[in-house]
């Protein structure tokens, strides 16, 4: 198992006093709260800097540590001394704080659990909430994913480890960014034939190449002719659904909005497809398209600028 | 140890659907009282006047548990608790209203004039 550096987790010297880890502690905490950083990795951080936190701020457990010398680097290989790093001492913990908690972290002060009256209680299992990035496409028709968790789990001798465990999650129609789904019954295991917690999936919607969601909203920028704008057209234009017609109004200009009813995320009501106008112009690379440019800037008498007054 | 489990069916927590108070407690792992003080602060919007007719939307189904994470893990108090999840609300909104924006703007291209 990987030695941890309990002091470099939070960022603080060996000598440190027990004032500047509190502080240093409630810092990360407020940083790598899963509910307030947007860092990919904020829930294996906060754990760490929880179990750094609860080694530390304890002066018996921090002892128990700091027994194992400062020659040890983080991630370095560590076997446990004979005997384990704290045999002479008794740490209580309840199973939930354990399930928390690395190896490296139940190899010094131990997995199993001095059972008093309230540890005997049945108690629910932890809520787990996991993060899952889901295509556009899939969340306009709904379907199913593999999504692969480390959940923990209690093992036949009443340890807890972790199981990789793969579920097959339909994902309902008309899901939108930062929605979650509830699986009831699929979080961390219960504790004295407690009820399992439930596991929470949280929506975040992939970059697409052609749409971006704004709720139920869909947009979409089309690019379009300048003489299509001008004397309007009807053009074929992406939706989630599939290819639809659009007709263009004769003097369209750009950034102008037309909206595509129904054609956004399935719901009731569904979602609007916005498609924005972006005009085009055809690159000046030949004769013939330099003269028709010549042209139109004689015939026009265009100044877009007009209103700049210059 | 790997398994692959057979489909499982989640809920979508969306504005369809709704909890009364009991389950919500449950949900949050929080006490009917906690919730009714965050009712009172504001920070929950149940439909319905009196507790027993509140329902919470899946929306404030996140809310409830999100406030009680924050109130226990930072040890905020009950405003502070309020204003973070409001303040956190308004940045995500902001972050995707960007998104969008930045979406619209398209790639970006720019030249030196010639």
């Amino acid at each position: 198992m990987e030695y941890k550096d309990y002091y470099k987790t939070l960022g603080v010297a060996r000598d440190a006093s027990q004032d500047e880890i509190k502080r240093a502690y409630r810092r990360l905490a407020r940083k790598y709260h899963p509910d307030v950083s947007k860092e990919t990795d904020a829930e294996a951080r906060f754990k760490e800097i929880n179990e750094a936190n609860e080694v530390l701020r304890d002066p018996e457990k921090r002892a128990a540590y700091d027994a194992l010398g400062s020659n040890w680097r983080a991630g370095q290989d560590f076997r446990p001394p004979p005997g384990g790093g704290a045999d002479h001492q008794e740490f209580h913990f309840s199973p939930e704080e354990a399930a928390e908690f690395s190896d490296f972290f139940s190899s010094l002060f131990g997995r199993e659990f001095h059972p008093g009256a309230r540890d005997q209680q049945r108690r629910r299992g932890h809520d787990q909430t996991v993060r899952i990035g889901i295509d556009l496409e899939d969340a306009y028709h709904g379907g199913t994913r593999q999504i692969r968790l480390d959940l923990p789990e209690h093992g036949p001798d009443g340890r807890i480890g972790s199981r990789l465990r793969t579920l097959n999650v339909r994902i309902p129609p008309g899901v939108t960014h930062g929605r979650q789904i509830r699986l009831a019954g699929q979080g961390a295991p219960g504790v004295n034939g407690g009820k399992p917690g439930d596991l929470y999936l949280e929506v975040d919607m992939n970059p697409h190449r052609l749409f971006s969601a704004d709720g139920k909203d869909i947009l979409l920028r089309l690019p379009i002719a300048p003489w299509e704008a001008a004397l309007g057209a009807t053009v074929s234009v992406p939706t989630l659904g599939g290819t639809v017609n659009l007709k263009i109004p004769p003097g369209s200009q750009n950034g102008q909005r037309l909206r595509l009813k129904g054609r956004g995320m399935p719901g009731d009501p569904p979602g609007d497809e916005l498609v924005i106008i972006e005009i085009v112009t055809p690159p000046a690379t030949t004769e013939t398209a330099k003269a028709a440019y010549r042209e139109m800037a004689e015939r026009l008498k265009f100044n877009p600028r007009a209103e700049m007054g210059v | 140890m790997t398994q692959i489990e057979t489909r499982i069916d989640g809920i979508l927590l969306d504005e369809a659907v709704t909890v009364d108070l009991a389950e919500l407690t449950r949900l949050c792992g929080s006490s009917g009282r906690t919730v009714r003080l965050m009712v009172t602060e504001g920070l929950l919007r149940p439909s319905g006047t009196l507790p027993e007719e509140w329902r919470f939307d899946g929306i404030e189904i996140r809310r409830a548990r999100r406030a009680v994470r924050l109130q226990r893990d930072l040890e905020l108090n009950l405003p502070g608790t309020a204003l973070a999840l409001d303040l956190l609300e308004e940045l995500e909104c902001l972050r995707e209203r960007l998104r969008i924006l930045e979406h619209q703007l398209g790639p970006r291209r720019s030249r030196e004039p010639s």
